[in-house]
């Protein structure tokens, strides 16, 4: 899907969280929204998911003004910061959450449920997981639980806020391949917050720098390395 | 040897002679302030036999006194769990002005003396007030009746399921139930099905102390109550108006149906801890 932003700009009280900054997502991309933090890249994550409502400016969903969805209406799979596992539920029933909370008239039926949500496990490559609680898992592992419970409600684009901001270094590596091949595999226009220019580069077709509620730059990681737009995106990628 | 047993001794725990002092300390207060207590009261009730006691309780003003004890609580805690629940969410999941004015709302009847706070009642809803005096004439009697005492039983209960929640809410944030959101699920799916589960034990544990105390008000109950035997007099009143006759079986009988009721409420909770540790256990980390 394609998506673009048109002059959105975000205050919280007297405080500019985005000024209006405008951005066109190619469909299928897998775009980084790169920065250090107050840069305001989780605010307009957040303002794409239907999180929070932008202060003026509108959202374009393959054309379409999408501006006053609701973030039900949205479908788009958001995966937290620290992913927001239900803790009280099992892994399976985590990823089966969006399909029970249909409208009944489209609600699958359990075994279908079933099938999805064993698919899923699939292609996390989590198979045996599907009965253990969040607390029994490690950091990776919930990380790709939260990538398969956003996935299942057959999301129109995938959102990931710091996706890998609370594994180490060397879980870290391996998930970003993992991400890119379930990008590749889903086709899903994908948005990720990282503040990790290092990921950012490697993992994204599309870069956009921001900075103090601004974006600094947009382009592929090679263009942006080469060519950094501003001072502020040189000494960033410097740093 | 003993500069060896020195270096064993774990570097956080204290010299012997500190713990004991400190276990003594706290067994003793534990002997004078609640066991000793609770076993006179047993005691006291029990010393013209169990069919003596039994039959004190069988008289109709104690049976009266407990059925008008288990009604107001039944009304009261679950009317005060809902406002619990509500205002825990309001001031968890929201931001706005007058915040921390709120949450020192909550706490008053902490500070403000039961009593007065009967006294308020009936000054509001008493017959001689224009909000009384009209709810008497379409035949609602507050004060004096069994509104009030519920009225007074909520109010100096109230904090209590509010203050379980807060912490825990706070502690949870909002993003479990973002994330429920954004997988489509409506609002009171979201309650039911992340909100509900992730607080259940902090409401039990507000709703057990809620009940505990429901059930021995004394001071407000007393004001608005009018204390009409048979009526309006709830356990602890019919409690001190026996002792109060010399009818000291009678009164410590009843009294040790109320302790009762209180240990019955604690293993319930013990139970369920035990029975659900595991889940607790899970629902404490991430």
């Amino acid at each position: 899907m394609h998506i673009e932003i048109d002059e959105i700009s975000k205050e919280f009280g007297s405080t500019a969280a985005l000024h209006p900054v405008s951005l066109a997502i190619p469909s299928g991309a897998l775009v980084a929204l790169l920065g250090p933090s107050g840069s305001g890249k989780t605010t307009l994550l957040r303002i794409l998911g239907g999180l929070e409502f932008p202060t003026s400016g509108r959202v374009l969903f393959d054309g379409e003004d999408a501006t006053a969805l609701t973030v039900q209406q949205r479908r788009a799979g958001f995966v937290f910061q620290s992913y927001a596992l239900f803790r009280h539920m099992t892994v399976f029933e985590n990823i089966a959450y969006g399909l029970r909370a249909r409208p009944r008239a489209q609600r699958p039926a359990a075994a279908e449920i079933a099938r999805r949500v064993t698919k899923l496990l699939d292609l996390i490559q989590l198979p045996d997981i599907g009965a253990r609680y969040p607390s029994q898992l490690s950091g990776g592992q919930r990380q790709r639980v939260a990538l398969a419970r956003a996935l299942a409600i057959e999301p129109r684009m995938l959102l990931l806020d710091e996706p890998f901001g609370a594994l180490d270094a060397r879980v870290r590596k391996e998930l970003r391949a993992g991400l890119r091949e379930i990008h590749d595999t889903t086709g899903l226009t994908s948005v990720f917050v990282t503040h990790d220019q290092d990921e950012a580069m490697e993992l994204a077709d599309l870069v956009v720098v921001m900075s103090m509620g601004r974006i600094e730059q947009i382009g592929r990681p090679a263009d942006i390395r080469a060519r950094p737009a501003t001072e502020f995106v040189k000494s960033f990628l410097s740093a | 040897m003993s500069d060896t047993h020195l270096r064993f001794r774990p570097v956080a725990t204290e010299p012997a002679p500190v713990r004991a002092a400190l276990i003594l300390t706290s067994v003793a207060f534990l002997a004078v302030l609640l066991f000793a207590p609770l076993i006179v009261v047993f005691v006291e009730a029990l010393r013209d036999g169990a069919i003596a006691a039994v039959a004190s309780l069988a008289n109709p003003e104690a049976a009266s006194a407990i059925r008008l004890t288990l009604i107001v609580a039944a009304l009261a805690v679950p009317l005060n769990a809902v406002f619990g629940i509500s205002a825990a969410w309001f001031i968890t999941k929201y931001d706005f002005r007058g915040k921390a004015l709120l949450i020192t709302m909550i706490d008053l009847p902490f500070s403000v003396s039961p009593v007065v706070a009967g006294l308020c009642l009936v000054l509001t809803f008493g017959a001689n007030t224009a909000l009384g005096g009209w709810l008497v004439g379409h035949g609602y009697p507050v004060v004096f009746a069994l509104p009030s005492i519920v009225l007074a039983s909520m109010f100096v209960t109230f904090p209590f399921v509010a203050r379980e929640l807060i912490p825990v809410m706070i502690e949870q944030g909002r993003a479990e139930e973002e994330a429920a959101l954004t997988l489509g699920a409506s609002g009171w799916r979201i309650f039911f099905t992340v909100t509900l589960p992730n607080i259940r034990w902090a409401l039990l544990y507000g709703v057990l102390l809620c009940n505990a105390r429901a059930m021995g008000e004394f001071g407000a109950v007393a004001v608005v109550s009018g204390k009409i035997r048979g009526q309006t007099a709830t356990m602890p009143i019919t409690i001190e108006m026996l002792y109060n006759e010399y009818l000291s079986v009678a009164a410590f009988s009843l009294a040790a149906v109320l302790a009762l009721l209180a240990l019955v409420t604690l293993t319930l909770k013990t139970l369920l801890e035990w029975r659900f540790a595991d889940q607790l256990a899970a629902s404490h980390h991430r």
